[in-house]
């Protein structure tokens, strides 16, 4: 049983996709934040793996089909964001602004942190992408000499995170303007964030799209800035 | 027919992203070109909004699936995260709730400037 699960082009998927529709139905039964869809079905795919002895390799080789959808539907965030153009046009300042102070934030509290905990070089520069998406925060990562796998865990961590609580951490912190709240998302949780961002709201989807491409950018750009501190 | 156009137009600018990421030496990927693609025709008028929008949105939908794999390799580089995992869980929590503040805060607060000066 443990082989043909192992050996199936589809079992990835399935248990992916079964987790996540079994994730959904808890989250419409009990609204509790940490029945996020996507937590729940990670950890019972996890769950799953462990229990039946299959290893990620043999997982991840049917469930890759699901991860290559990621850059088609990564494009398709320009269609809310062009239908929110005008909104975009008219905070133009305050969302540019607003997301490059962010993208200093993200260096300057992980330089203070990285500092605290007694971090090497090579450490902090893997954590410096943590708050960008995946693809660039990889490149970035390489350039940099940082420890890839790391990256990407920690890129996965935050973005987690954001999707689970970045609601929540908004409602908290009293940011209320939709085009404040999907900037702020995009800018801390990259692409996972904006699939939440997406949820709450058609303004905070688009507005978390664009930040995720701008704060993209940004960082790369100003990482150099960053990179010798330690 | 017009899902298949649709999503023909998807995949194919997810191409001109690959390609555009081959060839220029930056660490921007594919699927951020892409986004600059669409989003640019859209606003010129060389793509209309009907041409992507059903089959955008759906991938949108489901979006949220497409992490479950990566996500689930976090299982895979767990032992070389041991060393450090409080270090690399303390600073992304703590740093993606500072970033939400900062970029937030302040970009509610100019939104809130300007409008008020739009209203004088």
């Amino acid at each position: 049983m443990r082989d043909i699960l192992a050996g199936s082009l589809f079992f990835g998927v399935g248990i992916s996709v079964g987790t996540y529709l079994i994730g959904t139905f808890i989250k419409k039964r009990c609204d509790f934040f940490l029945f996020n869809p996507l937590l729940l079905s990670i950890t019972m795919t996890i769950a799953t793996l462990l229990v039946l002895g299959i290893d990620y390799e043999s997982y991840n080789n049917g469930a890759k089909y699901l991860s290559y959808l990621l850059t088609p539907a990564t494009v398709a965030l320009a269609i809310p964001l062009y239908e929110q153009v005008r909104l975009l046009k008219k905070n133009f300042t305050a969302i540019m602004i607003g997301i490059a102070s962010g993208v200093l934030t993200s260096f300057v509290s992980i330089f203070a942190m990285a500092l605290l905990f007694g971090l090497g070089h090579t450490e902090y520069v893997t954590l410096l992408p943590k708050s960008i998406t995946t693809a660039i925060g990889i490149g970035l990562s390489e350039e940099l000499d940082g420890y890839v796998a790391i990256t990407v865990s920690a890129i996965m961590i935050t973005g987690l995170f954001g999707n689970i609580a970045g609601d929540a951490i908004c409602r908290v912190l009293g940011i209320k303007h939709p085009v404040a709240k999907g900037i702020s998302i995009g800018t801390a949780s990259h692409v996972m964030g904006t699939s939440k961002a997406m949820e709450i709201g058609e303004v905070e989807g688009a507005m978390s799209s664009l930040s995720v491409a701008v704060a993209g950018f940004m960082t790369v750009a100003a990482a150099v800035l960053f990179e010798g501190l330690i | 027919m017009k899902y298949i156009l649709q999503f023909e137009i998807i995949i194919a600018i997810s191409l001109v992203g690959e390609l555009l990421n081959r060839l220029i030496p930056l660490p921007i990927p594919a699927s951020i070109y892409g986004m600059a693609i669409l989003f640019t025709a859209l606003c010129t008028g060389v793509i209309k909004l009907s041409a992507v929008k059903e089959t955008g949105k759906f991938l949108i939908y489901i979006m949220p699936m497409m992490f479950i794999p990566a996500t689930v390799g976090l299982l895979d580089s767990w032992s070389i995260m041991k060393e450090f995992l409080t270090a690399i869980i303390v600073i992304s929590l703590v740093s993606t709730v500072i970033v939400m503040a900062v970029t937030g805060r302040i970009a509610q607060f100019i939104i809130k400037i300007k409008d008020k000066e739009a209203k004088r």
